[in-house]
């Protein structure tokens, strides 16, 4: 293989890893403190693509109300960014309270509340099949694809600014988690859940905050999605959202570090997979490469196994 | 007499029924809707029962249980249609059609049988991984059994496969009974007694015992290696005679049919049975497969009333319709000698 497309995969790998890492940052945060394996969080994702469209459309004048003044499309973009991680939000604390939340007091087994979780994603699919229709959307263009070339190396300004946008996204994370009071008290409820509320802690007020910023990163992952890949679908974020939450797990599940490598690996294995051998092969290798690691390290990349206690 | 009736009443009872159904479907009593339906369930319990081993017995989180389905209906198929049947790709039949009568239920078993050695793929992983990450195992393990088969032109790849139905006619020419109720009203007798006599048996009693707790178990005395790598064995085993029969009622199967959402179904149905109960499994298998009849003429919202009404059950009864009990300790039997 060629020097030279050689880095063209690694550009290309970085950008499609962003997309996992964006999602698989909302599993783990959200693992972390529950111990709950959202499974409703890729569906979440497609929500933040959808919520993103809706914006656009309307800011730029393309919907069924009117704007009456012009804006600006970069703009534009920052806004449908900035509104859909709000609103997408909405949705995830939504799910929280309405689903989650009920059945934690009543002190349901984990696995009852994943089921849950997984019924929340199919609402949220289904539901959006049935009110918007099967037909696929575009997603308005906001953002002008500019493409700089380097010998045989093309990049778009697009794919800088997901990979940009992906390593933001995790050190500001990383530092909420370290520094920030809330981020104490997350890090806490991960590391004692009993001893916690304890201390004067307001348990749910931080599990409301957990799902704010996963879903908010789920948000911004979706629109910078339809942002590369301008195609929305209602089972987007299905098969996106399983691939993501396997990511995190390869990563080590609970650790944001680990959400975000995890996520960067599965990327460069399927670029690098379907560069290599028909892109048919693409699962079936990935995937057995992600077996292979985790029978060799069975707690994922940076998780820390914990011995029993008898 | 009486001693004996009653010792087997469950067994004769079920007999009867198998003999009722067969024959009304034969008579046309019920329409072949109807029989499809019921068809459906008899598999759906199979199903069922056989991840509620793994997901609630063992209490370990299973979510690939469509890969097992997919292997033992793939390997079922292959081998009906190679043997029995006249297939573009395999030729003229190599046996006749009172073999295909015979050899049928060998086949599933021969299905079964590579089915669950593919769980080992889980259960090997399984002696030193638990909780969420053999979860991701068996996702995965889904994937690539999907993914293997979407890769293997000479079975139709990602097109799928198909002739099964010639198989089921050959039968039917032999002697004109509707032999796939047959099978599977068999094949969910045994599944449902062999399911209960290894989880009330002192050994299979090892699996509840992994699940409270592993290492209490290990110094009890149960090799709890050999116990998860028997609960997935047979798991997924049941799981691919299930999927042979699957296959062969519909006639036709795609690697598009055995993802993560037909993992999902089967898991529903255990989470609302409960977790640990076989009376439960069979009742929500019943129940979740009418379910899914009635509200077919839904369309699109059907996808969205099922979650919700489920989401519903969950708030009112988060154990699931029996809990960790079975039909038998609402009725108890007073009259014990």
């Amino acid at each position: 293989m060629d020097f030279e497309i050689l880095i063209q995969n690694i550009l290309n790998a970085l950008q499609w890893g962003s997309f996992y890492a964006l999602i698989a940052l909302g599993y783990t945060l959200v693992y972390g403190v529950l111990l709950l394996i959202n499974f409703a969080h890729g569906d979440i994702f497609m929500v933040g693509a959808y919520v993103g469209f809706f914006f656009a459309i309307l800011f730029t004048g393309n919907s069924f109300i009117q704007i009456p003044f012009d804006i600006p499309l970069w703009l534009v973009f920052i806004l449908t960014v900035v509104l859909s991680m709000i609103v997408t939000s909405f949705v995830g604390v939504t799910l929280e309270r309405v689903a989650y939340r009920p059945l934690r007091r009543k002190g349901a087994n984990r696995l009852y509340v994943v089921i849950t979780a997984l019924m929340c994603g199919l609402i949220l699919e289904n539901a959006n099949l049935a009110f918007f229709g099967a037909s696929r959307r575009m997603f308005p263009e906001l953002i002008d694809k500019t493409i700089y070339t380097f010998g045989t190396i093309s990049i778009s300004n697009i794919k800088i600014m997901v990979i940009i946008t992906a390593i933001m996204a995790f050190i500001i994370l990383e530092l909420i988690i370290r520094k920030t009071r809330i981020g104490m008290a997350m890090r806490a409820i991960s590391y004692d859940r009993v001893a916690v509320p304890l201390m004067g802690i307001p348990i749910d007020r931080v599990i409301v905050f957990t799902f704010v910023l996963g879903s908010s990163m789920a948000a911004l992952a979706g629109v910078l999605f339809v942002t590369a890949y301008p195609v929305l679908e209602p089972y987007m974020g299905a098969i996106i959202g399983w691939k993501a939450f396997i990511a995190a797990v390869v990563g080590g599940i609970g650790e944001i570090r680990g959400a975000f490598v995890g996520g960067f690996l599965l990327g460069f294995i399927e670029i690098f997979v379907a560069a290599f051998f028909p892109s048919t092969f693409r699962d079936l290798i990935a995937f057995s490469l992600l077996l292979l690691l985790l029978s060799m390290k069975p707690t994922g990349l940076f998780g820390v196994s914990r011995s029993t206690k008898i | 007499m009486m001693h004996i009736l009653h010792k087997y009443q469950y067994f004769i009872l079920y007999i009867l029924f198998s003999v009722l159904m067969v024959f009304s479907a034969q008579q046309e009593w019920i329409n072949a809707y109807i029989q499809l339906v019921i068809m459906y369930i008899g598999i759906n319990i199979i199903l069922s029962s056989s991840l509620n081993i793994v997901n609630g017995y063992m209490g370990e989180f299973s979510c690939g249980h469509a890969g097992f389905i997919a292997v033992g209906a793939y390997v079922t198929s292959v081998l009906n249609v190679w043997l029995f049947a006249s297939d573009r790709v395999f030729g003229p039949a190599i046996l006749g059609e009172y073999w295909a009568l015979t050899l049928f239920p060998v086949t599933l078993l021969a299905g079964g049988l590579i089915a669950s050695l593919v769980g080992l793929l889980v259960a090997i992983p399984s002696f030193n991984t638990r909780g969420d990450y053999l979860a991701i195992i068996t996702l995965a393990v889904n994937y690539i059994v999907k993914s293997a088969i979407e890769n293997i032109q000479i079975i139709g790849g990602a097109r799928g496969f198909m002739g099964m139905r010639k198989v089921v006619n050959a039968m039917q020419d032999v002697w004109d009974i509707p032999w796939m109720m047959v099978f599977i009203l068999f094949f969910t007798g045994f599944t449902v007694w062999i399911i209960w006599r290894f989880v009330s048996s002192t050994y299979g009693k090892g699996i509840i015992a992994v699940r409270e707790d592993e290492v209490a178990a290990e110094i009890m005395g149960v090799n709890t290696r050999r116990m998860k790598m028997t609960a997935f064995m047979l798991s997924s085993g049941l799981a691919g005679i299930a999927g042979g029969l699957f296959a062969h009622v519909l006639g036709y199967i795609n690697p598009g049919s055995f993802t993560i959402m037909k993992s999902t179904e089967v898991m529903v149905m255990v989470y609302l049975g409960g977790m640990g109960s076989l009376s439960g499994s069979v009742i929500s298998a019943v129940l979740f497969t009418v379910l899914l009849e009635l509200l077919r003429p839904l369309q699109v919202i059907k996808w969205v009333v099922i979650p919700l009404m489920l989401i519903l059950l969950m708030m009112f009864r988060p154990e699931g319709i029996m809990g960790n009990r079975e039909l038998r300790d609402f009725f108890p039997k007073h009259d014990k000698k």
